[in-house]
């Protein structure tokens, strides 16, 4: 088993005749996903490398049987084409467009929880997730990852990576790598992904990397602490970033005292979760507690 | 992106929400010419990005030309804890009666809009929070349903405003939310919002944080700078499309992430170093970005050693390299290199660096190892 994106997912990418579109949809499929369709007005009917176009997702759901959606287009358009996937009940909406405004990100959240709770966004501005094996959905460099029963969930893509590497080089692979993305409204939070490696039976050990800002960290603590069972070690970015400033992702950033990486550090230790001060000491702890 | 005051003020002036006349002024002579407009007694207020103005001596009240002349001379040019004031803003002085807060917050954690509203205006709302939190009325408006009539009932109510009141400070609570919405705010903050000896209702200050991610839909807004709020190297890289958060150390850092660049700054300082910068080169960084950031990092004197942190992704190691090299051709740096190269294109870009024979430029293979290898180079010693 993996999350969110494995051998059941039917893609279909928003914006895949351009030019990053087309790049990281092809990746994907090189990758074993199984991509039946993209979208892109005005563009229906063409093909991309034999993955048929069409001008709406309504059309690509009716005749493709698409479940899962990949959105690539650009900021102006990103919230609109998220809402569409939704409407024409597509039930996971991965969203890699970074720099959506915030208030888009905002009425998008609200709407899907209210009118489409089946719904699962994960994004915007993510990697993306990748099931090492089975499906890569995004931008995540799948070379670097085998399969294996550690569970990642993460706010940045890079450091992803880093921390993934890190674990590589231990001998460990991953059930699932989830990015969340950096931006101030993710679809998916910490809490929602860290409940479907808890129920994953292939995932052993989570692994929960945060960053600066907002309070999503602490509350995944304090779910962590009444819910899973699962070992869980964390690692969060941004231990010397000074207030008031944004730290490259709209979302990170320490506003007065909230959001700082001590408090989040002090949160996940106080709910029982092992939290490495540096990349190389999160794969150290993962030994400790799985063995090498 | 956060206004000054006085770029507030006009901003909620556009939205109905009453504030005192006022004229923003960049010199002495264009102050006293706003105060004389204006009338005496004024209020000359430094237009900074930090709290705490007042205390400064960064406001005060001119009864004549002359004090007003006096007030503007000291004010301008001053330093309130690291801003220096290149505006002033010169304002009717109000007849205050109370000072009430209010506010409409993006917030996160909700995923929602979070209104308050307090009769505990003029001070820090976090120590009201801290020393009185039931003094502070607040609720969440739905995005999806916007502001109503009742939401400014209960705030007022629920405050424990005079019964004269609830009407007025219902109308502007409306006005703030139409405002946030309309120009896609982070925050809207008027502290204190006060009462007038005729019970007039007012603004008497405006802090408000627009997203960047929106100012596309608001060209006005995008226009508006706060000179002195950024430094030169921030400003630079700006223009280049970078970025880049200045820091106080001497360890100039590179990478490709947000959140690799925050962990790097994090394990440089925990190896004893500290961090001149905070520099994302993004996904897929090309050589010339790579190129023009060294340029910025190096603009900062303070620096005496440079990290790169690279963990391909989207972004290639090779392309990265390629960048180094030409900005040593270009730039002939000449303080010492600390370069990690990992991930996709890696051992093409660590050969096109070796290849190179760049003076001054050492390789790593992990963080850890680029981190205390770069410390060491910054303190002086041989890596």
């Amino acid at each position: 088993m993996s999350v969110i994106v494995g051998t059941e997912t039917r893609l279909c990418t928003s914006g895949i005749t351009g030019r990053e579109g087309t790049f990281h949809t092809l990746n994907n499929r090189r990758y074993g996903t199984n991509v039946v369709a993209g979208v892109t007005p005005g563009k229906g009917g063409q093909d991309v490398e034999g993955i048929p176009v069409f001008d709406t997702f309504a059309k690509a759901v009716d005749e493709t049987g698409a479940n899962t959606a990949m959105v690539f287009v650009p900021p102006p358009f990103a919230a609109d084409s998220i809402l569409e996937a939704a409407d024409a009940g597509i039930e996971t909406i991965i969203t890699i467009t970074e720099g959506i405004p915030a208030h888009d990100e905002l009425r998008v959240f609200n709407h899907l929880q209210t009118r489409h709770p089946n719904t699962r966004l994960i994004g915007p501005n993510c990697p993306g997730v990748l099931s090492p094996g089975k499906a890569n959905v995004g931008i995540i460099p799948a070379q670097f990852f085998k399969e294996g029963n550690v569970g990642v969930v993460s706010r940045s893509g890079t450091l992803t990576y880093q921390i993934g590497n890190e674990l590589a080089l231990r001998g460990f692979g991953n059930s699932s790598i989830v990015g969340i993305g950096g931006d101030p409204v993710p679809g998916s939070n910490f809490i929602d992904i860290v409940a479907l490696f808890q129920d994953d039976p292939q995932t052993e050990l989570i692994v929960l990397s945060g960053e600066i800002g907002g309070s999503a960290e602490e509350e995944a603590a304090q779910y962590i602490k009444d819910n899973v069972t699962k070992p869980v070690v964390g690692y969060i970015a941004g231990v010397t970033a000074p207030p008031g400033k944004t730290m490259g992702h709209a979302g990170a950033i320490v506003s007065g005292s909230s959001g700082s990486a001590a408090a989040k550090i002090e949160a996940l230790e106080g709910c029982g979760v092992r939290v490495g001060r540096t990349p190389t000491e999160v794969s150290d702890i993962a030994v400790q507690i799985l063995g090498s | 992106m956060d206004l000054l005051e006085y770029q507030g003020k006009q901003l909620f002036a556009r939205h109905g929400i009453p504030v005192p006349t006022g004229k923003p002024a960049a010199t002495v002579d264009e102050a006293v010419a706003a105060a004389d407009e204006i009338g005496y007694p004024c209020v000359v207020k430094a237009q900074v990005l930090i709290g705490g103005r007042g205390k400064a001596g960064g406001i005060k009240v001119a009864q004549n030309t002359d004090e007003a002349r006096t007030h503007a001379d000291a004010i301008l040019g001053m330093d309130i804890r690291g801003h220096i004031v290149h505006q002033v803003w010169i304002e009717e002085a109000s007849d205050i009666k109370e000072e009430y807060y209010a506010s409409v917050v993006f917030d996160r954690s909700a995923s929602s809009t979070l209104m308050m509203l307090s009769k505990e205006g003029g001070v820090e709302i976090e120590e009201v929070a801290e020393r009185n939190p039931s003094a502070i009325a607040r609720l969440h408006v739905d995005p999806l349903l916007g502001f109503q009539g009742f939401h400014g009932r209960r705030l007022a109510f629920d405050a424990g405003l005079d019964a004269d009141l609830i009407r007025p400070v219902g109308a502007i609570l409306a006005q703030l939310y139409e405002a946030y919405v309309a120009e896609e705010a982070m925050l809207v903050e008027v502290n204190p919002l006060v009462v007038l000896g005729d019970r007039s209702v007012k603004a008497l200050d405006a802090k408000v944080t627009l997203d960047g991610n929106a100012l596309y839909r608001h060209p006005d807004n995008a226009t508006l700078r706060n000179p002195g709020a950024e430094d030169a190297q921030e400003q630079m890289a700006k223009e280049r499309g970078l970025t880049y958060v200045k820091l106080d150390g001497d360890i100039g850092i590179l990478g490709n992430g947000a959140g690799l660049v925050m962990s790097t700054l994090d394990v440089v300082s925990l190896a004893g170093g500290k961090p001149a910068n905070f520099l994302d080169a993004g996904g897929g960084s090309k050589a010339e970005a790579i190129t023009s950031a060294v340029e910025v990092i190096l603009s900062d004197p303070k620096v005496k050693a440079v990290l790169f942190n690279i963990f391909g992704g989207i972004t290639r190691c090779d392309e990265v390299a390629n960048g180094l090299v030409a900005a040593f051709h270009q730039i002939n740096p000449q303080v010492p290199f600390v370069v990690r190269l990992d991930g996709t294109n890696d051992v093409e870009g660590r050969r096109i660096v070796a290849e190179a024979n760049l003076p001054n430029v050492e390789t790593a293979t992990t963080m850890l190892e680029a981190a205390e290898k770069v410390v060491a180079l910054a303190a002086g010693a041989p890596a």
